[in-house]
């Protein structure tokens, strides 16, 4: 089954606000601890590693995109 | 590297003269095989060698075993290896058996693991024994086989290939002499110098932290577990190894910082507190002290012309997983029927192509392994710490977080994707597929005698063996082919039907083993056609 990426959530705002609001009044070190746990928890719920790697591929393009537009401004 | 006041067993051979040493400068002895290295990869290939009828040279540049803290856990499946040269019984005697593995974070255990949790094993899934006792046991057996040669304080020098064999220089203490071999089996350690001297590279990932290893002599009541430890209390922010070897020695691993000076930390007054806030005494002596750097590596090619490289010559790797000698062992157990049948000419020299692809995949697997166990231990950043943060504190209350927590990920066979296998044609729901070692399972006699596959295996003299289930006629093996029958009318009884379990069989399943053991090929609705095709391609003849 490949990464599904059409919106899965029958209310995305209730699924990003939850998110967010799981960050609130933690310091910028507690977020970044709690997002790797999320990340953990989520990556076995899925439990593909095909899908995991998609994903993978997904998010680090927004790495790739970001350091081409840092190049373009220099 | 030994400090002056760590003491530890050694033994002592003697240098002898060889009549090969007084040949005419213009003839040098001519050998179908010489071994370099009597550690137990060459020891045991040399062994193995022996007892499928070749002679064998085997040389090495010291005179004693017994130096070093090294390998100390030997696999089941080493020790079915060993059972086949005839040593195992002695290695288990001596050794510490042990499956359970306990995994601690901070003050408290996060998981524990068993990595033998059935029975009808011959063998256990592991012993801790020093290495000077498994190499002492292996000179041992090599003294009943007087076709090995092995000779003491002959350190290689020079090497020159030539078309049909090797040119060797030896350095002894009367002055150096020359030899011919076919082949040269290089199992000289992980600092090879047939490894330079055949210019090959020897690349890889060296790791920054540094770890430091202590065999300690000591009475102590803790059971014989492999526990590992995520910051400690005793020994905070790193990580910790206690595991128990025979004589009441212990070997304990601790983690120290990439900044560690190496002399400082190994004298013995720096180490004694650190470990007696391990053990919470001081009532121990050492047996050893070192530091090390691990480092995982492997060369491109095992296999360099006539010289070929086993053990941690060709690869290596960090010591968390038990992975150096039991992957070296492995190599010997592959090489050897492989060497043995060019040798003799009933296979191509080609055959010994599938030693490096076949070895390669399981080198790959260990480092791969190592390597993810080495990183665990020692983050590269500080998202690799956070993740790992995650995980240990994930573990406490999940089952998916105590899974990826890794303490070592400790040695099994690798199974091969090898051109000599041949692809399953039915459908097999279970046990060993083409590639993979064989599982041990116990057999009765028909004397009612209770023994194991695995000695079935070793009885029939470790070649091409057929094993085959069911009360049909016995099938018609090609030449050369062994038996052993499972059921039916003489064959073995499967008194707990866990062999028919372990392979999945069904009346008439067939499975042909290679020599090393490992499955060749399988069949539901074996012909005498189809286990010759089988044994033509495993045999490398097509």
């Amino acid at each position: 089954m490949p990464l599904s990426t059409s919106s899965n959530f029958a209310r995305p705002d209730d699924a990003f606000r939850a998110i967010v609001e799981a960050h609130r009044g933690l310091t910028e070190e507690q977020s970044a601890d709690f997002d790797a746990a999320l990340v953990l928890i989520l990556a076995n719920h899925i439990g593909d590693i095909d899908v995991l790697r998609e994903a993978l591929v997904l998010a680090k393009r927004r790495m790739i995109d970001g350091q081409q537009q840092q190049q373009q401004q220099q | 590297m030994a400090d002056a006041n760590t003491h530890q067993a050694k033994i002592q051979f003697g240098y002898r003269r060889h009549p090969d040493q007084d040949r005419p400068g213009q003839s040098p002895a001519e050998h179908p095989v010489v071994i370099v290295g009597a550690g137990p990869v060459g020891l045991s290939l040399a062994i193995d060698l022996a007892q499928r009828g070749q002679r064998v040279v085997l040389l090495d540049d010291a005179d004693r075993i017994g130096e070093g803290s090294r390998a100390i856990c030997f696999s089941k499946r080493s020790l079915e290896y060993w059972d086949r040269l005839g040593v195992a019984d002695r290695m288990v005697d001596k050794g510490v058996v042990w499956s359970v593995g306990r995994i601690f974070h901070g003050e408290s255990q996060l998981y524990q693991f068993n990595l033998l949790p059935e029975d009808g094993h011959k063998r256990p899934a592991f012993i801790n024994l020093q290495q000077y006792y498994a190499e002492a046991y292996l000179v041992d057996r090599i003294s009943d086989l007087p076709d090995i040669d092995l000779r003491w304080r002959n350190k290689v020098t020079a090497l020159e290939q030539r078309n049909d064999s090797v040119a060797l220089t030896i350095e002894t203490p009367e002055g150096a002499y020359r030899l011919h071999a076919q082949y040269i089996i290089a199992c000289d350690g992980a600092r090879s110098s047939l490894r330079q001297m055949v210019g090959a590279e020897f690349g890889g990932q060296v790791f920054e932290d540094q770890f430091l290893i202590a065999d300690v002599k000591m009475t102590a009541e803790f059971p014989t577990e492999r526990w590992f430890w995520f910051d400690p209390p005793f020994h905070a922010g790193r990580s910790a190894l206690l595991h128990k070897q025979p004589d009441d020695v212990w070997r304990i691993d601790l983690q120290l910082n990439r900044y560690a000076d190496p002399v400082v930390e190994k004298k013995p007054e720096n180490v004694r507190p650190r470990i007696a806030r391990m053990l919470g005494h001081d009532k121990f002596e050492f047996e050893w002290i070192s530091l090390y750097k691990f480092q995982c590596r492997r060369m491109d090619r095992f296999i360099h012309g006539r010289v070929i490289f086993a053990g941690d010559s060709a690869h290596q790797v960090s010591p968390f997983g038990a992975r150096g000698a039991n992957s070296g062992l492995e190599d010997a157990e592959n090489l050897s029927w492989k060497l043995d049948r060019v040798l003799r000419g009933t296979s191509p020299a080609s055959l010994l192509e599938s030693y490096h692809v076949e070895r390669s995949l399981a080198a790959d697997e260990n480092i791969r392994e190592s390597t993810r166990s080495t990183d665990f231990m020692a983050p590269n950043s500080h998202q690799e710490a956070r993740l790992r943060k995650a995980v240990l504190s994930l573990a406490k209350e999940t089952e998916f977080g105590k899974r990826m927590v890794n303490g070592g990920r400790l040695s099994v066979p690798c199974s091969y994707d090898s051109p000599l296998s041949s692809r399953d044609a039915e459908a097999w729901g279970g046990g060993p597929s083409p590639g993979c070692s064989m599982l041990d399972a116990p057999v009765s006699t028909r004397g009612g005698g209770q023994a194991y596959l695995t000695d079935a295996f070793r009885k029939g003299g470790t070649d091409f063996t057929l094993l085959s289930f069911g009360n049909g006629a016995a099938i018609d093996t090609p030449d050369g082919v062994k038996d052993i029958r499972i059921g039916g009318e003489g064959g073995l009884a499967d008194p707990q039907g866990l062999v028919a379990k372990r392979y999945d069989a069904e009346p008439g399943s067939a499975y042909l083993l290679r020599p090393d053991g490992y499955v060749a090929a399988r069949f539901r609705h074996p012909t005498r056609a189809g286990v010759a095709a089988a044994l033509s391609r495993a045999a490398g003849l097509n």
